[in-house]
């Protein structure tokens, strides 16, 4: 082994109730280097990092920092020894002001000295080019900011092992190359980087090497030049390359020409501005346009989400008025939200519970659905979409991110929708299972359903539908479809190269 | 950067809610002077105000810091009721004050010790581990005595009678004497702990350690923050406070019985929130809380004044009031948070 070893993880096991989380998992992070951290999700990636972290134990195996035995109870027993992490949801609080959250925890004396640590955030921020002010309360800081300020909390903590977990998926280009060029600040510094992301070019940009995890074992540790992209994600997914290429082409999709299903007419939201839109039966289509560009918002409205300001909405033809979500189920749209976490899973509630929820606020609650009908649903759907979980009883926040989003896609599936809006449903969530969903999606518009698909990735978009919405500055500035219907066009369009494309 | 900043940050929401109490505070006190009149343009009024309210104030400084860890705290009302109780029957024993002083804070803190450790520790509801304490320590009063009491106590007796006297401030009576402004050493006690209680929340470790608390606790936790000690803390303190409000309950009544501060953890409560304490925690400041509980009791002076006896006219006012304002809170609030999307 060579010297400059900062870190080594060795044997490390982890049990769950019923799963088995990590066997016999090794790691090794060196001074001075990016190291990915790759894997499906329920692969260990997130288990790994909790234990490394202490907010998990782990039962069996050994840590070793900078050559001594590290025993690990706490997140403060992590940072005491140099390791820190950013997450990817924002553990920081919004309450206080953003030089307080950089420091809160960490002070030097029992007696907080406002002014001080003020200066001394500012400081940082402006090494860092963050645009916040130390003054400032966190809350009302955007998510990107907020990101950025527990990094530079992490940076300034002089930590040894910085771990990334996600950092760069609220965040855009131009956000994530400033991170990019402060990571490279860092490894040029000695620090070693755990980073844990599903974006694979971000990986190829940034990182010298790339572990490699599936189903709670390692499959193994890789120089990044010399591992192909491909290979990477059959050694993520572990089956051959056939499945993945027979969607990789872009087949030429026919525009469907049945009857319309939804249409609106300058329908506009609390959150979004007037727009139309179409939808035919059985069509796939997306709304794409970069992070803030109002996709979301627009969905939202057709769901009736936010508040409704105005607009005409006819579903097959007839008139119809949708102001609140369950007007919209009772017309048969489902929609899956952005934001799992927040607005999807009930956490302590069970698969079999979760996967019921939207049939059961249809049926009303005064006609409860039996517990064998429940459980028959259950089991069905989690045979159907693959769901891995040690029983339809277990609560759902146990689950791994890509499970949790299968199980709310049953949620919706089992009520039947003519009409689906998808919004960012393979967010966080690994490359097999995002196969998985895409399949999913083209398989329902082949039996009639619409669906709506949001989308970060272009590419994944061009892949499953036949119609793309393209918006800027929440505005509608394009429509590609056939032929038009390639990552150039879509660029330029949301680049804006020309305004209104007819297609 | 060399530009040096002319602007000012935005208030944050506990400032915010805070401005606004005061505002509201002062606005009606004015309106009162103009309209009313009568005992309203006497400063000892104001004075009046604080000598009835001193030990409300310090339960209410120890609810707010409960209220920004996102907890709850019910049983100050009844603890109070347990010290004056326990006070009253060491004292006519022929007890030392200063050993009657230490019962008072002890009795708080065992309440504090015991509530925070199964708040903290075994995570249970504030809620309901705050009630049982709350009808434990009222039946413990009602055992200790169920007669009302008296304190006589001579060295005590002398102890209550010291007051603060101001000449200038006082007024003329009917009879033509000068009667001179009161203030009662309770309101001194009381002051004290607010000015400690903000300088703690304000610029010490643990204080900043509530408000990250309230305001996420799991990110308090990945920050580094002891989540379980520091919440711990935070009942203790309320339930040393609340000793300490049973001292000085002791000292404006000079009596006690098992009834004693009845309601007292709703007025709190009530103050904290007009104050500008979110129950969702993580907001609130004792300042606010302090004008909270003097909003609260100019409002029950003002129906009194206005010929409106009966005891249910306060009651209705303060639940009227307490609506106004959550919904004056959650309205500045959320418009705030829409600001910011746009």
């Amino acid at each position: 082994m060579q010297e400059n070893c900062l870190l080594k993880m060795r044997n490390i096991n982890k049990l769950f109730p019923g799963v088995k989380a990590l066997s016999n998992v090794d790691f090794t992070l060196r001074k001075g280097e990016i190291h990915a951290l790759m894997g499906e999700n329920g692969a260990g990636k997130s288990t790994l990092i909790k234990i490394l972290t202490g907010v998990y134990q782990m039962d069996d195996g050994e840590i070793i920092i900078s050559g001594n035995s590290a025993n690990i109870r706490s997140p403060q027993d992590a940072q005491n020894i140099g390791i820190s992490t950013v997450y990817q949801e924002i553990t920081l609080c919004p309450n206080l002001t953003v030089a307080e959250n950089m420091f809160i925890g960490r002070e030097e004396s029992f007696i907080v000295r406002h002014r001080y640590y003020e200066k001394r955030a500012e400081k940082i921020l402006n090494d860092l080019g963050i645009p916040a002010r130390s003054t400032q309360q966190l809350g009302s800081c955007s998510l990107a900011v907020q990101q950025m300020v527990a990094i530079a909390r992490a940076v300034d903590m002089k930590c040894k092992v910085l771990i990334l977990d996600e950092p760069t998926s609220s965040l855009d280009d131009n956000e994530v190359n400033m991170l990019f060029s402060l990571m490279r600040d860092l490894k040029s510094q000695g620090v070693g980087i755990i980073f844990v992301t599903h974006f694979l070019e971000q990986v190829y940009e940034v990182c010298d090497r790339i572990t490699v995890l599936r189903n709670g074992e390692l499959v193994g540790e890789y120089l990044t030049e010399e591992l192909p992209q491909v290979e990477l994600v059959a050694k993520m997914i572990g089956k051959e390359l056939d499945e993945l290429s027979s969607l990789g082409e872009f087949e030429e999709k026919q525009t469907a020409e049945s009857e319309v299903f939804y249409e609106a007419k300058s329908l506009s939201s609390s959150d979004a501005l007037p727009f139309d839109f179409e939808i035919h039966k059985g069509e796939v289509n997306g709304f794409t346009g970069l992070l803030g560009s109002g996709r979301s918002e627009s969905v939202r409205a057709i769901f009736g989400a936010d508040k409704v300001n105005g607009g005409t909405v006819k579903i097959k033809g007839e008139d119809v008025k949708i102001t609140k979500p369950i007007d919209a189920m009772k017309h048969g749209i489902g929609y899956l939200a952005e934001d799992r976490k927040r607005d999807g899973i009930i956490a302590d509630l069970s698969v079999r519970e979760n996967i019921i929820l939207a049939l059961q606020v249809m049926k009303g609650f005064f006609k409860p659905i039996s517990r064998s009908e429940a459980e028959a649903f259950a089991d069905e759907y989690i045979k159907v979409l693959n769901i891995k979980t040690a029983s339809r009883e277990t609560p759902i926040g146990s689950l791994s991110g890509g499970n949790q989003q299968k199980v709310i896609l049953a949620r919706w599936l089992l009520t039947h929708p003519d009409y689906l809006i998808l919004d960012e449903p393979t967010r966080g969530i690994d490359v097999g299972t995002k196969l998985e969903i895409q399949k999913l999606v083209l398989k329902l518009a082949e039996d009639g359903v619409s669906v709506t698909f949001i989308s970060s990735e272009v590419e994944e978009m061009l892949r499953t539908c036949s119609r793309l919405i393209v918006m800027r500055d929440r505005h509608i500035v394009g429509e590609l479809k056939g032929k038009d219907l390639n990552q150039a066009q879509v660029m330029k369009t949301i680049a804006g190269g020309e305004s209104k494309n007819e297609g | 950067m060399e530009k040096k900043k002319f602007r000012r940050e935005p208030l944050t929401d506990t400032q915010l809610l805070m401005t606004i109490t005061i505002c509201i505070f002062v606005v009606m006190y004015l309106l009162a002077m103009l309209l009313l009149k009568g005992g309203f343009l006497h400063a000892q009024q104001v004075f009046d105000m604080l000598n009835d309210n001193a030990s409300l104030i310090i339960v209410s400084c120890g609810l707010t810091i409960v209220m920004i860890t996102g907890g709850i705290d019910i049983s100050v009302g009844a603890v109070t009721s347990l010290v004056v109780m326990s006070c009253i029957l060491y004292l006519n024993k022929g007890g030392n004050i200063f050993v009657a002083v230490a019962l008072a804070l002890g009795i708080g803190i065992a309440f504090g010790v015991i509530q925070g450790f199964l708040i903290s520790y075994l995570e249970i509801q504030p809620f309901i581990v705050t009630l049982a304490g709350m009808f434990f320590a009222r039946g413990m009063t009602t055992i200790l005595s169920v007669n009302p009491q008296k304190v006589e106590h001579e060295a005590f007796s002398k102890f209550r009678d010291i007051k603060i006297v101001i000449p200038w401030l006082g007024y003329t009576a009917k009879n033509g004497n000068l009667v001179p402004a009161r203030i009662e050493l309770g309101v001194v006690v009381a002051l004290v702990c607010l000015v400690l209680i903000f300088l703690l929340l304000k610029f010490h470790r643990l204080g900043r350690g509530f408000y990250a608390i309230g305001g996420n606790q799991t990110s308090a936790l990945m920050l580094g923050i002891n989540v379980k000690m520091t919440r711990f803390i935070s009942y203790i303190l309320s339930g040393l406070l609340s000793g300490i409000s049973g001292f000085v309950f002791m000292m404006h009544t000079g009596a006690g019985n098992a009834t004693n501060a009845a309601g007292m953890e709703m007025n709190a409560i009530a103050s904290s929130i007009i104050g500008g304490t979110l129950l969702t925690g993580g907001v609130g400041n004792v300042f606010g809380t302090f004008f909270g509980t003097i909003t609260l009791t100019t409002i029950k002076k003002i129906v009194v004044s206005s010929g409106l006896n009966d005891p249910w006219w306060q009651s209705i006012t303060t639940g009227g009031m307490l609506c106004f304002f959550i919904l004056l809170q959650s309205v500045v609030l959320s418009r705030r948070s829409k600001k910011k999307k746009a």
